[in-house]
C-alpha cells in the first residue's frame, strides 16, 4: 500500500468508497520506491518558514508522497485537507512540476491522518502553500533526478546528458527517449539524492506553478460523486442525531425517550458522554437518537423530553456583554505595545478623533454541517470525517477511547467548507464514542440547528481607537484598545486576555508611521466556546483600524486613500521586533516574512489604480478602500456600494489586490478572493450570533442569513501581484479582513453614515 | 407502499410516509450526491427534480412523491455532460463543492423552463441556493454560458 500504515481497525464492508482511490502498493514490482526518506530537512533553498516549528514538522520523503506505476501513472499524496481552497490540487501540482510529469497522468490520493508519518497536517492558518511549496518541489525534483540517473545508466551516458521532459527522459544527442513507467523499477534501486544536491527549476521553467490547472475533484463535484463527511456508508451502519446541552457548561439531568422510540425507524436512545467546559474539542454530551436513517433520527430527537442543568454560563447575555466590553475599552488596560508616549501625545494633540467599534460573534455555517462516521472495536477505531486537523483528530479520538494513536485510522473526506470550524473534531469523537457504545458503525449527523447552536464561535469584540492629530494634520498618537474573549479559553479554563496570536492579527502590529503608539488589551471572560473563524481576530482589528483611517481622513478633509498611504508611511521594513516583545509573525521568521510597508503601499496603490479610485459615481454610490496584512500576505480592497433610499445596499463592483509572494494556482487565488468578498458581505450585512440566558438565539439560515446570489457583487476583479520569487504566503483567509471596512468606508462615502457596529442590520434604514 | 422512480429506476418505500425524500435518497438508497444543508428549504443544497421541477427534497415527504419521477444529480446526465455541468467545469465554479449539486439541479431546471434567462432572472431563480464559499459570480456566469451553448 502506498499508505503503508498498518491498518489495525477491523474494517466493515464499505459500500461506496471509490475503489480507484485504493492504489496498488508502492512496493509492488515496478513501482518507484525510494530507498530511504530524505528525512526532516531544511525546507527551502533560499528562505526559511515556520514549518519546522509546527507539531511533527515537515516530512520530506518522496517514498511517501509520490509513486510511479509501470503504466506511467504518477500518484501524489495530498496530506492537507480540501475545503475549497484547492490545496488538494495545488500542492501535488508543485511536485508534478518539478517531476516534469504530465498532469493528465497524475492521480491524487488523500493521506489519512498520521502526522508522525506525513508531518503536520493542520489545514488552517493559511499556511499549506507557504510551508509545503518547497518540500513538494524537492520531492518532485528528487524523483526526477533518480529517473534521469536510471535512464542515463541504461543508455550508458552521463546523467548531465539526459533531461526529463513531459513524463519521459530524453537523450537529446541520440534522440532516445523512455517513459517514466518503464524507468520506475530501475530508478527505485538508486540511492536517494541529498536535498542540497537537487536542482530545482528556475521560475521560467515552471509548467504548472504560477499557471494552474482545474481542481482534481471538479468532475466528481459536478456529478455528485465527490465524497464528503456524510457520504460514506458502511454495512449495518446506524444513523445518529444528538441533542446537546443548550448552554455551554450545562449537563444532562434526565430524559424521557418514550415518544422518541415510538417514531418509525428509531431504534435506540442513549446518553452521550460529555465533558465539562472547557476541555478543548471534547464533545458536549447529551442524548443520542439512533435510527435506520437520519430523517427518523431527527424526528425522534424532536420527540425527546430532556431536562438540563444549565450551569454557570446560563446568564450569558449578548446585550449585557456588549456593554461590559464597551465599558472596558473606555478605561486604561494592560499595555501590549508601547512606543513613544501616546497618552501625552493625545493630551498635546490639536485634535483627537475617537472611534468605537463593535463586532459580534459569528458562526461558521459551512454548507456541510459537521458529520462523521466511525467504526470502533475494543482494540481499534476507524473514522471517516471532514476534518481540517487529521492528525489532531487521530490523537483526540485515541486519547478519548484510551487507544494508542497507531490503532486509530482517520480517513479524511472532502470538507464541505471548513472556515476553522472543522479544526475542532468534537463530531468525530462523538461518532467514535457512539460506535463503541453500540458496537456498530455509526454516522453522526449535525443538523443546521446543531451547527449554529453548538459552534466554536468567532469572538465578539469591542475596539476603541483614539488618534491624536497635530495642527499640521499629521497623526502623532494612536491608542487602540481591543477587548475580545480569546480562543485560548477553549483550551485553558479562565483564559481572558487575547493570546499573542490574536494580538498579532492586525492589532499590535499596526504598521503605521506614527511616533506614539499604545495598544491595550482589557480582560474579557468567555462564556461560550470560542474558536477561530476564517481570518480570526484580523476581522475586528482590521475593521477598527481601517475604519479609523477613513474617519481621520474625513475629519481632516483628506482623500481616504491618500490618508491611508500617508499613515503607512514610506516603504520600509517595520521593526516590529523592537516594538512588540515576543511578536508572533504567524509562526514565520521575520527575516523571510518581514512587515514590509512597501508591499502594503503597493497593493493599496495598485488596487486604487485598478479600481479607478476617484472615478465619478452615480448619486448614492460610494467607494471605500482598506488594506491589511494578515497570514503574512498583503491585501487591499476597493468596494463600490450603492445604497438605496430605504437603506438597502448593493455592491456593483469589488476590486481586490493580493500580494501573496510566489503562488501556485492563480485561478484558485481568484476564487478565494471572490469568496472572501461574499463572506465579508455576509458579516457586514447580517452576521450576528447573540446569546440570551446562555442560549444561542439563532437557528438556521432564516435568522442567521448569509449572502445569496442576488446580493452578491455584480463584478469582482482580482489583481494578483507578481510573485517575484518571494516566499509564498497566505491566501485562504486574508481576503476577508479588508472587505468589511472597505464596504463601510464606501457606505460612508455614499451616505455620510458611519457604520461602527456590525452587522449593519437596519442601521441604514 | 409508496412507489416512485428515481433516475428511471423503480423504487418502493414501505417505511414512514412522512420521511423527507432527502433521507430516502441519501440513507436508504445511497444516492449521496444530494446534500443536506438546512432541513428547511432555506439553502437549496438538497435540490432534486420531481416531475421536471426543482424541489427541495429536505421538506418533500415520501408520500408526496408517490408515483412521481425523481431525478437526482446522479441521473441528470449519464456521463455528467449536461450543459450546466459542462459550463460549471469550464468556468471552474466550485470551491468546496458541497452545495454545487443542488446549484446545478436548480440551474438545470431554470434553463429547462427558460432557456435564455436574463441576468436578473438568474439571480432571482438561484437566490434560494446558498454557497458559503461564495462562488456566486461564477454560478451566474456558468448559467449564462450554459444558456448560450458550451
Amino acid at each position: 500500500m502506498l499508505h503503508a500504515f498498518p491498518h489495525a481497525a477491523s474494517s466493515p464492508a464499505i459500500e461506496n468508497v471509490s475503489r480507484r482511490h485504493i492504489l496498488k502498493g508502492a512496493a509492488a514490482a515496478g513501482s518507484l520506491v525510494l530507498a530511504a526518506p530524505l528525512a526532516h530537512a531544511a525546507t527551502a533553498p533560499t528562505y526559511k518558514t515556520g514549518a519546522g516549528d509546527m507539531p511533527h514538522g515537515v516530512v520530506i520523503d518522496p517514498n511517501l508522497f509520490v509513486s510511479i506505476a509501470p503504466d506511467g501513472t504518477v500518484t501524489i499524496v495530498a496530506h492537507r485537507s480540501e475545503m475549497g481552497t484547492g490545496v488538494r490540487t495545488s500542492l501535488p501540482m508543485a511536485l508534478a512540476d518539478e517531476l516534469d510529469a504530465d498532469w493528465a497522468r497524475v492521480k491524487v490520493v488523500q493521506a489519512e491522518g498520521n502526522e508522525p508519518k506525513y508531518g503536520n497536517q493542520d489545514t488552517d492558518g493559511s499556511r499549506s502553500t507557504r510551508h509545503y511549496l518547497v518540500p513538494m518541489r524537492q520531492m518532485g525534483a528528487a524523483a526526477r533526478t533518480m529517473l534521469e540517473q536510471a535512464a542515463a545508466q541504461s543508455w550508458n551516458v552521463k546523467p548531465e546528458e539526459v533531461k526529463a521532459s513531459n513524463h519521459e527522459i530524453v537523450h537529446a544527442a541520440s534522440g532516445r527517449r523512455i517513459g517514466y513507467g518503464a524507468l520506475a523499477a530501475a530508478a527505485a534501486k538508486l540511492p536517494v539524492p541529498k536535498i542540497e544536491t537537487l536542482r530545482l527549476k528556475d521560475e521560467s521553467e515552471f509548467r504548472y506553478i504560477g499557471k494552474g490547472v482545474p481542481i482534481v475533484d471538479l468532475h466528481d463535484i459536478t456529478t455528485g460523486k465527490a465524497r464528503y463527511g456524510a457520504d460514506v456508508r458502511l454495512t449495518d451502519m446506524k444513523y445518529a442525531v444528538l441533542v446537546r446541552p443548550p448552554v455551554v457548561g450545562g449537563k444532562l439531568v434526565s430524559f424521557d425517550s418514550k415518544d422518541a422510540l415510538a417514531v418509525p425507524g428509531v431504534e435506540q436512545v442513549v446518553e452521550a458522554q460529555g465533558w465539562p467546559w472547557a476541555s478543548k474539542f471534547q464533545p458536549l454530551g447529551g442524548v443520542a437518537v439512533i435510527a435506520r436513517n437520519t430523517g427518523a433520527a431527527i424526528k425522534g430527537r424532536d420527540a425527546l423530553k430532556v431536562v438540563w442543568d444549565d450551569g454557570a454560563n446560563a446568564k450569558y447575555d449578548s446585550d449585557a456583554y456588549r456593554a461590559e466590553l464597551e465599558d472596558s475599552v473606555r478605561k486604561p488596560a494592560p499595555v501590549v505595545r508601547d512606543e513613544g508616549d501616546a497618552d501625552a501625545a493625545l493630551k498635546a494633540a490639536d485634535k483627537v478623533i475617537t472611534g468605537e467599534y463593535y463586532l459580534p460573534h459569528l458562526a461558521h455555517v459551512s454548507m456541510e454541517p459537521p458529520a462523521a462516521t466511525a467504526n470502533v472495536t475494543d482494540t481499534a477505531a476507524e473514522i471517516w470525517a471532514p476534518v481540517q486537523s487529521p492528525g489532531g483528530t487521530r490523537d483526540d479520538v485515541a486519547k478519548t477511547l484510551g487507544l494508542p494513536p497507531e490503532a486509530v485510522k482517520i480517513n479524511v473526506t472532502l470538507l464541505g467548507g471548513g472556515f476553522g470550524r472543522k479544526s475542532k473534531c468534537d463530531y468525530a469523537i462523538e461518532a467514535a464514542l457512539l460506535s463503541r457504545k453500540l458496537k456498530a458503525p455509526v454516522r453522526v449527523q449535525w443538523t443546521r440547528e446543531d451547527d449554529i447552536h453548538h459552534d466554536f464561535y468567532h469572538t465578539v469584540s469591542a475596539e476603541r481607537i483614539e488618534a491624536g492629530i497635530e495642527k499640521s494634520g499629521k497623526v502623532t498618537a494612536w491608542r487602540h484598545r481591543s477587548a475580545a474573549p480569546t480562543f485560548m479559553s477553549t483550551f485553558e479554563p479562565g483564559a481572558k486576555t487575547e493570546s499573542k496570536l490574536e494580538l498579532a492579527m492586525g492589532f499590535v502590529d499596526v504598521p503605521f508611521a506614527i511616533p506614539n503608539i499604545r495598544c491595550e488589551n482589557p480582560d474579557a471572560a468567555a462564556h461560550t466556546r470560542i474558536g477561530w473563524f476564517r481570518a480570526v481576530s484580523n476581522i475586528p482589528h482590521a475593521f477598527a483600524v481601517q475604519s479609523m483611517v477613513a474617519e481621520i481622513a474625513h475629519a481632516l478633509g483628506r482623500d481616504p486613500k491618500d490618508m491611508l498611504l500617508e499613515m503607512i508611511g514610506p516603504p520600509r521594513i517595520v521593526d516590529i521586533a523592537k516594538s512588540v516583545k515576543d511578536y508572533w509573525n504567524n509562526g514565520e521568521p521575520l527575516d523571510a516574512y518581514p512587515i514590509d510597508a512597501g508591499r502594503l503601499r503597493r497593493v493599496a496603490e495598485h488596487v486604487a489604480d485598478k479600481a479607478e479610485w476617484g472615478r465619478k459615481l452615480p448619486a448614492r454610490h460610494g467607494l471605500g478602500i482598506a488594506v491589511h496584512r494578515s497570514f503574512v500576505s498583503y491585501i487591499a480592497t476597493v468596494v463600490e456600494v450603492a445604497v438605496d433610499e430605504k437603506g438597502g445596499i448593493s455592491v456593483p463592483r469589488v476590486d481586490t489586490a493580493i500580494d501573496c509572494g510566489t503562488y501556485i494556482n492563480p485561478e484558485r487565488i481568484r476564487s478565494q478572493m471572490e469568496g472572501a468578498a461574499i463572506m465579508g458581505l455576509s458579516l457586514v450585512k447580517s452576521g450576528e450570533i447573540t446569546f440570551k440566558n446562555g442560549r444561542v438565539q439563532q437557528s438556521n439560515f432564516d435568522d442567521y442569513p448569509v449572502a445569496r446570489i442576488d446580493e452578491s457583487p455584480s463584478v469582482t476583479n482580482v489583481h494578483i501581484m507578481p510573485g517575484e520569487n518571494r516566499p509564498p504566503s497566505g491566501v485562504g483567509e486574508p481576503g476577508v479582513p479588508p472587505f468589511a471596512p472597505a464596504l463601510c468606508n464606501a457606505i460612508f462615502a455614499a451616505t455620510g453614515k458611519r457604520i461602527r457596529r456590525l452587522p449593519i442590520g437596519n442601521q441604514l434604514a | 407502499m409508496i412507489k416512485l422512480t428515481v433516475n428511471g429506476e423503480n423504487h418502493q418505500w414501505d417505511g414512514d410516509p412522512s420521511l423527507p425524500l432527502l433521507w430516502y435518497l441519501r440513507d436508504e438508497s445511497g444516492l449521496t450526491g444530494t446534500k443536506y444543508g438546512c432541513g428547511q428549504a432555506l439553502c437549496g443544497a438538497c435540490t432534486v427534480h420531481v416531475g421536471g421541477q426543482a424541489v427541495r427534497s429536505c421538506i418533500t415527504a415520501m408520500e408526496d412523491v408517490a408515483d412521481q419521477k425523481v431525478v437526482t444529480i446522479e441521473g441528470l446526465h449519464p456521463s455528467g455532460e449536461h450543459p450546466v455541468q459542462k459550463a460549471w467545469r469550464e468556468l471552474q465554479v466550485p470551491q468546496c463543492g458541497y452545495c454545487q449539486t443542488g446549484q446545478i439541479m436548480q440551474a438545470a431546471a431554470l434553463l429547462s423552463d427558460n432557456p435564455k434567462p436574463t441576468d436578473h432572472q438568474i439571480r432571482e431563480q438561484m437566490a434560494g441556493n446558498i454557497c458559503r464559499c461564495g462562488c456566486y459570480n461564477r454560478i451566474e456566469a456558468a448559467i449564462r454560458l450554459a444558456s448560450t451553448g458550451v
